[in-house]
């Protein structure tokens, strides 16, 4: 585990977290921590329970059971807005940008810098431009904010989606897939924009499927089966093979 | 094994667009402006009387027309939605706005005694306030536009119906109430304020018809609300991936309801300003016109999947409608062409955008 996560407070706590849909016990008795500048991937097989546990961290829906900490505090979220207001921002796997518009125009949507005239306020354009370059710069990422998002490739438009999330200053940022529909090429870039946002002292959640992705970029690894938590391990003391075995159940616990 | 990956992304790739693939110049608005451009040139070589004073008045006219709610229907049609009460709502507001005017200068009416009396000699109707009349009518046109442009926005971004049919519902709705608030037999607008208002409607200033004066300052204002206020922002955002809009907290359906109502206002003052022209409201008016609308804004550059075009591709498309038919009349071609042709320009249009992106 790096410095910054043995030391300081954790900025995302989770604390007996379960969800229960009527019958259905989705998760169940989920502790975990994320620390500053921290890189956790989240595995587990399809239905193990990665999504709701992401649902309930974004605000999508609220947990049956359990408490959520963020920086310290008691959190309860009714709405994505409200997990937003506080410093959690989900880049979401199809990326959720509107491909006829620019890549400034996306980092901004819903955000959108202003200048009263009258009763009437228009968009600051080069205000918007320059602030978006300066979020790709920090993630060295050579996106020009004036081009098309339609035109762009998969790593770039992952740089639009995370450069959303640095002007916020968000402080967890959790991915969901973000390398599924990309190619091994542009994988590389989203794996280090996402040490771009470490270095920045993100928390970052990186959900996925490749182990590969998870064994490059991940300082601690978490596994989930059957809505329950089975592994927390520093990645240095694990290895893919034993990952595997715990998202099967081929071994229990770890 | 978590080794950092230290070496700048560079994309080697990427450059900036070109200027020739970025806005205007890329667009199926750029070509169809030329075509225009080419037809206006044929059409100077073809008949002496194209480029007379007269006929451009009267070209501008009835472009001017169309064009209106042509805008109005391009701010939908950029959220991927459609308004096909656009013909019917053209009428209706036109219907209430004559009936108002002609109602207020009645004396003996419900509420006339507080707009006008009557002279001395009992049978001229003077107005209290000269105008009035015509600024209550006109509102009153507007309002009840507003009532069904909120009814279909409510419907499609409340209640989820689908665009299509909600708005071919109110096509029907509004289409049968101007019958039975005229009785099938259409209004006049009358009394003392209708001159101002056929000055208004069908005047010109210096030779400019009234019509294609509102219709330039329109686009203006609308070219700056798309391009440079966060609604206009948004509008697009809706038209490109409506769930990411909804995602980045954009209130999805506020700007829904909001484009509707902005299409309706557009279609009512459009037949406002056309039943000025025809002198009356006619129940029959304006029909099938939602198709010319939504043809003008298609061959404009209007993609109906949302996402594109500006107040610049509605007019483009509504003047080459035009010229067409003009330039049919003055060849002396059967003017029954005109429908034919104006189908074959919607499609090569479109066929020639598909054929571009295939390309790029």
């Amino acid at each position: 585990m790096d410095a910054a996560s043995a030391a300081g407070q954790p900025v995302l706590e989770l604390t007996g977290v379960g969800k229960d849909f009527g019958a259905i016990r989705a998760l169940h008795g989920v502790d975990l921590q994320v620390f500053p500048g921290e890189v956790v991937g989240l595995m587990g097989d399809n239905g193990a329970g990665k999504s709701t546990l992401v649902k309930i961290i974004a605000g999508n829906f609220a947990a049956t059971h359990g408490a959520i900490r963020f920086d310290s505090h008691v959190v309860h979220f009714h709405r994505p807005v409200d997990a937003r207001a506080v410093g959690i921002e989900v880049v979401y796997q199809d990326l959720a940008l509107a491909d006829n518009l620019t890549a400034a125009a996306n980092v901004f949507l819903g955000r959108e810098i202003k200048r009263k005239f009258g009763p009437f306020s228009f968009l600051q354009h080069k205000a918007m431009d320059a602030r978006a370059l300066e979020l790709f710069g920090e993630l060295r990422s050579e996106t020009q904010p004036q081009n098309l998002v339609k035109l762009m490739s998969g790593g770039q438009r992952q740089a639009v989606a995370i450069a959303r999330t640095r002007l916020s200053n968000a402080k967890l940022v959790m991915m969901d897939e973000p390398t599924a529909a990309i190619s091994v090429r542009q994988v590389e870039q989203v794996l280090s924009l996402i040490h771009r946002l470490k270095e920045q002292g993100v928390a970052v959640m990186l959900i996925s499927h490749r182990m590969p992705d998870v064994f490059t970029v991940c300082d601690r690894v978490i596994v989930l089966r059957r809505g329950e938590k089975k592994a927390d391990k520093p990645i240095r003391d694990t290895s893919p093979e034993e990952v595997t075995a715990l998202i099967t159940g081929a071994k229990e616990a770890a | 094994m978590s080794v950092p990956i230290e070496s700048p992304i560079s994309f080697s790739n990427v450059g900036r667009t070109r200027w020739w693939q970025r806005s205007v110049f890329a667009s199926q608005t750029a070509y169809v402006t030329v075509a225009l451009l080419v037809l206006l040139v044929v059409m100077n070589f073809a008949s002496p009387y194209f480029f007379t004073e007269g006929n451009i008045q009267n070209v501008a006219n009835n472009f001017s027309f169309i064009a209106i709610a042509t805008l109005g229907v391009t701010f939908v049609i950029i959220t991927g939605g459609i308004d096909l009460s656009v013909g019917s709502m053209m009428c209706f507001a036109a219907m209430i706005t004559s009936m108002v005017m002609s109602g207020l200068s009645t004396p003996g009416e419900p509420g006339a005694s507080l707009f006008v009396h009557l002279a001395a000699d009992n049978k001229t109707v003077v107005a209290n306030v000269p105008g009035l009349i015509l600024v209550v009518s006109v509102l009153a046109g507007l309002v009840v536009s507003l009532m069904v442009g909120l009814l279909n926005g409510l419907c499609i971004a409340v209640l989820g119906l689908s665009p299509f049919v909600t708005t071919l519902g109110t096509l029907s709705i509004v289409r049968g109430l101007a019958y039975v608030v005229s009785n099938g037999r259409g209004s006049f607008p009358g009394g003392p304020d209708a001159e101002y208002f056929y000055a208004l409607t069908s005047g010109a200033v210096m030779g400019v018809p009234a019509p294609f004066i509102y219709l330039v300052i329109l686009a203006l204002i609308m070219a700056v609300v798309l391009h440079h206020t966060a609604f206009g922002r948004h509008v697009f955002a809706l038209g490109g991936n409506e769930k990411a809009a909804e995602l980045t907290g954009i209130s999805v359906v506020r700007v829904k309801i909001e484009v509707y109502v902005i299409c309706a206002l557009a279609a009512g003052l459009q037949g406002i300003i056309i039943s000025g022209w025809l002198g009356s409201a006619p129940a029959n008016m304006a029909t099938s016109y939602e198709l010319n609308v939504i043809a003008a804004a298609v061959i404009g550059g209007a993609n109906l999947a949302g996402g594109i075009v500006g107040p610049l591709g509605a007019i483009v498309g509504c003047v080459l409608l035009e010229v067409i038919r003009n330039g049919l009349v003055l060849a002396q071609v059967n003017s029954y062409w005109q429908q034919t042709l104006v189908g074959v320009i919607i499609i090569l249009a479109v066929l020639v955008d598909r054929i571009r992106s295939r390309i790029n």
